[in-house]
């Protein structure tokens, strides 16, 4: 009866779900996706058990379907992640995202003395190294990398 | 190269590079023409850099151009806190390029995207000074005939000296060998050396230089300041260790050449001054007629 209950709530009929989001970047996520300014109804879960990531959180959106510069953005803070389209209930199509050669926004240049951090420009990156994020900005030319990765 | 910014060296392949090279040739022949008139330049200092600043307005007068702008911020109207957006735009209209200094990186490349005429980045924090670089290329090119094949030295702060950077990047076209010679605190960051590995450039690093100086084409020196050091022992124990004087040339090569971007503090012993092999003050006559080539490029006047 329970399991019924969960069922009915979390299956779509026509979306996308994003599954393998490490449990601590799922706010980034929803943040970088913009989700809270769509109308749509979305579920998400998270600190589920994951057997590659401990735990991990997941999204399923209805009626929503994103385009691959739209969805590759969150390779930065989920690059497990993996999309499953569904449309009339079934599994219609599954991938994977890839840290793009561009990055605009999102991310802020680790510099402080980029005058991104100091006056009202949207931050630039050239993709430098996609496995070990490596982000060049395109104003100040310094490296941002994994480590010092913030999401805006 | 017409209408476009010069924000960082790598901004020009090495073609235009040689362009603007052959330009300042031209110049060095003939520097007092007629041919910027009727043209307004805006020299934009947002931090004083008298040097660099009246190089510019040097090349832009003896071609009969006008100047516009402002020595440091606090008499700008950044001071009431206009945006460097705002700033750019306005002077944007009275002027047909603007030529600027400004203490945060990427304000210049920023600068040329707001901007509706060329920008000439002429520093922007510790990040680029293109027109230094060129400078620095003209005067390799002409006291060795050639760009080509040169064993060039990189003497003092490696670590943090944007010139050293630049000409590394620009030089790094024309197959030369580096050797660097600096304090442990202060050598050549990982990134460059990835980047000439990548290149299959040569170079060694060294902490001493009066043994192997007899090998050097170019001598290039640097100014290493007391406060980039964490301890400031270390910098008393290293200081004396890299500084040049003139017994040190004896033996070396007949073409070397010594340049530093200027000032100058210690590292370079005023006994050096005399000596034929010492440059750096006509690197910074070379200046002038470089910042006219460029000038003259952009406004396609050349």
């Amino acid at each position: 009866m329970t399991d019924k209950r969960i069922l009915s709530v979390t299956a779509i009929k026509d979306g996308t779900v994003i599954d393998h989001i490490p449990a601590k970047s799922l706010f980034k996520v929803i943040s970088i996706l913009e989700l809270d300014t769509l109308n749509t109804q979305m579920t998400f879960g998270t600190n589920f058990n994951s057997k590659k990531l401990g735990r991990k959180a997941l999204i399923k959106i209805s009626n929503k379907f994103f385009k691959d510069e739209e969805i590759d953005k969150i390779a930065l803070v989920a690059p497990d992640a993996k999309l499953n389209i569904i449309k009339d209930y079934q599994v219609v199509e599954k991938r994977e995202v890839e840290v793009p050669d561009k990055i605009v926004g999102i991310v802020k240049c680790m510099n402080p003395n980029c005058v991104t951090n100091n006056e009202k420009v949207v931050t630039k990156f050239d993709v430098v190294s996609k496995k070990d994020v490596a982000l060049k900005c395109c104003y100040c030319e310094k490296i941002t990398d994994q480590e010092h990765l913030k999401i805006i | 190269m017409k209408n476009k910014s010069l924000i960082s060296i790598n901004d020009y392949t090495p073609e235009e590079l040689l362009k603007i090279i052959d330009i300042a040739g031209e110049f060095e022949k003939n520097s007092v023409q007629d041919i910027l008139k009727g043209k307004v330049i805006a020299t934009l200092f947002f931090e004083p850099s008298t040097r660099t600043r009246l190089s510019f307005e040097s090349a832009v007068n003896r071609l009969g151009g006008r100047i516009i702008g402002f020595t440091d911020a606090s008499s700008s109207s950044v001071k009431k806190g206009e945006s460097l957006k705002d700033t750019i735009r306005t002077v944007s209209n009275y002027c047909d390029l603007i030529v600027m200094r400004h203490p945060l990186e990427g304000s210049a490349r920023y600068a040329s995207e707001v901007a509706t005429v060329p920008v000439i980045n002429a520093g922007d924090g510790a990040n680029q000074h293109p027109t230094q670089c060129l400078l620095d290329l003209f005067s390799i090119k002409k006291t060795q005939g050639t760009l080509e094949n040169l064993n060039i030295f990189l003497v003092g702060d490696l670590k943090y000296g944007r010139t050293v950077h630049s000409l590394l990047m620009a030089m790094s076209n024309f197959n030369p060998t580096f050797n660097f010679i600096s304090p442990d605190e202060l050598k050549i960051p990982d990134e460059y050396k990835l980047f000439l590995d990548n290149k299959g450039i040569k170079y060694y690093e060294h902490s001493d230089f009066s043994e192997i100086i007899l090998r050097a084409d170019i001598v290039y020196m640097t100014r290493i300041q007391k406060e980039r050091f964490s301890d400031p022992m270390e910098y008393e124990k290293v200081k004396n260790s890299y500084v040049l004087n003139n017994d040190m040339l004896t033996g070396t090569k007949e073409n070397l050449k010594i340049l530093h971007p200027l000032p100058r503090v210690n590292e370079i012993s005023e006994d050096v001054d005399e000596n034929e092999k010492a440059y750096y003050f006509t690197q910074a006559l070379n200046g002038v007629f470089t910042r006219q080539a460029i000038i003259s490029s952009i406004l396609g006047l050349k």
